[in-house]
């Protein structure tokens, strides 16, 4: 698998959105798991929570760290990891898989427009993100 | 804590540690490890098998002459005068106030030899205290920079130090050392450690320090050894409910209160902060430092208020979660009411009430030899 799959689009805070038609499946990067290490814990919005474009949705917590989360596109939550509650650590094992955290139905799928490409949030993490 | 300007100090060991991969963090001034393969990781290999860690930061002071004892006797808060050759020592500095300037191990080397371990983050205080109440026929030397530590721990600890190290191994007691050399490296070997488990601290000369390191990877492969970072240094100790200086102990808590009272022996005479702790036992202590569980799902952490019928009544101290007891597990002070195993609390996580329960402690059974 690849560290930055090409299919998903980025944020600068480290969330893929993996866009299907006017649904979008969102987790967290290889980047931020690694950074945070072994994640503990994960708070979501329930399912019918409205969440909106680079706003806090949820947290995410490792041994050392709180993190929040920021959704990539703004609409109504129709999925949550459940799994997450027992075995967060999947966050790390399997960022993209297992690991996914929300399904969001779009409330403005133009604004996957604002989000990065794969090479173009590989080339952030260079400079701004790598810090 | 530190200026941002301020350079961090390196162990003896900071080359290894970036050249093993290691995430390092600023800790009390110094550029250390927070972790090398992952913290849970490291934390269940020092539980099952045996993990080194570079506590090379921490200080040393040493004490000597005639009147050594009765110096230290007047400083610390442990009765010295029951330490004998050869034996450790947990202890306190406080203030006249009760406040505690440090939590240390005391060795006693010979009659009239003694060293203090103290905690990194405090070497500067720790001296300037300890220099301001010298007195008599005793010379203290802040040894420190020269000094290199090891800590060696877990089930397979003994094995692994006792193949590198000419000394008795298996015949050093708990809270006790033997002098002699590690992988060819004179130094202490203390039994000792801040994990619960089973180990030793290797006290060693910093210009030898690293080639110990690197034969303690090396022969205990078949051990199971790997280097551990202060991430599962911190799950290590909070799950045995060890007090960390500036997180659960500080100069704002008294001793009493914090539950170090075992440490406190007011019958060996007077010593600094003995009256303001002796009015805080008169009156009783009123909060005290429990252990919790959570009962809802939430981690709690530092600084996170502890609530009781929705109002703040007490502070967490240290919170994360348990890797050995697969709970988020936390310490802080409660009203003295509150302080009973079984007490329902909650415990403030962003803006909201998370219940928590008050139990026994330590969190995980402690396997240090008896």
């Amino acid at each position: 698998m690849a560290t930055y799959p090409a299919e998903l689009r980025y944020t600068r805070e480290h969330e893929w959105a993996k866009i299907e038609g006017k649904r979008a499946r969102v987790g967290i990067t290889h980047y931020a798991q690694d950074q945070l290490g072994d994640v503990v814990f994960v708070e979501l919005p329930k399912v019918g929570a409205r969440v909106t474009q680079m706003q806090a949705f949820g947290v995410v917590e490792s041994v050392k760290a709180v993190s929040d989360l920021f959704a990539p596109l703004s609409g109504v939550v129709i999925e949550v990891n459940e799994e997450l509650t027992k075995q967060p650590e999947r966050v790390n094992r399997d960022p993209y898989g297992t690991g996914w955290l929300v399904v969001v139905e779009l409330a403005n799928p133009a604004e996957a427009e604002k989000l990065m490409g794969a090479s173009q949030y590989e080339e952030f993490l260079k400079t701004a993100g790598g810090h | 804590m530190t200026q941002p300007d301020t350079p961090l100090k390196r162990t003896p060991l900071h080359a290894a540690h970036v050249r093993l991969g290691a995430r390092m963090i600023p800790f009390g001034g110094w550029d250390m490890p927070v972790q090398y393969a992952g913290i849970v990781e490291e934390h269940r290999t020092v539980r099952s098998a045996v993990g080194c860690f570079d506590v090379s930061h921490m200080g040393e002071f040493e004490f000597r002459g005639p009147d050594a004892l009765r110096v230290l006797q007047r400083l610390t808060t442990n009765d010295v005068a029951t330490l004998e050759i050869g034996q450790v020592q947990y202890s306190l500095l406080c203030y006249e106030d009760g406040g505690i300037v440090d939590d240390l191990t005391l060795y006693r080397l010979t009659d009239d030899h003694y060293m203090m371990t103290v905690n990194a983050s405090n070497i500067d205080k720790d001296w300037a205290w300890v220099s301001r109440h010298l007195d008599g026929r005793v010379e203290a030397r802040n040894v420190s920079a020269e000094t290199g530590l090891i800590a060696v721990q877990g089930p397979h600890a003994a094995r692994l130090v006792g193949r590198l190290s000419d000394v008795d191994v298996p015949a050093i007691g708990y809270y006790h050392f033997r002098q002699g050399r590690v992988a060819g490296v004179p130094g202490i070997v203390s039994r000792t450690g801040y994990t619960g488990e089973d180990g030793f601290e290797l006290y060693l000369p910093a210009t030898g320090t690293e080639e110990v390191w690197e034969r303690l990877l090396a022969e205990g492969k078949g051990d199971g050894v790997a280097p551990i970072g202060l991430g599962a240094r911190d799950t290590l100790r909070l799950e045995m409910k060890y007090a960390l200086y500036g997180n659960d102990i500080d100069e704002t808590t008294n001793p009493l209160e914090a539950g170090l009272g075992w440490v406190v022996k007011p019958a060996k005479g007077p010593f600094l902060g003995k009256d303001a702790i002796e009015r805080v036992r008169a009156a009783g202590p009123s909060r005290r430092l429990v252990g919790f569980e959570m009962v809802e799902r939430a981690v709690a952490r530092h600084g996170y208020p502890i609530l009781h019928g929705g109002a703040a009544v007490g502070v967490v101290t240290s919170g994360s979660y348990g890797p050995s007891v697969d709970r988020y597990i936390g310490i802080g002070y409660v009203p003295a009411a509150l302080a009973a195993v079984g007490s329902a609390i909650a415990v403030e996580v962003r803006g909201r009430g998370q219940a928590a329960r008050v139990v026994k402690t330590p969190f995980h059974p402690p396997r240090v030899k008896r």
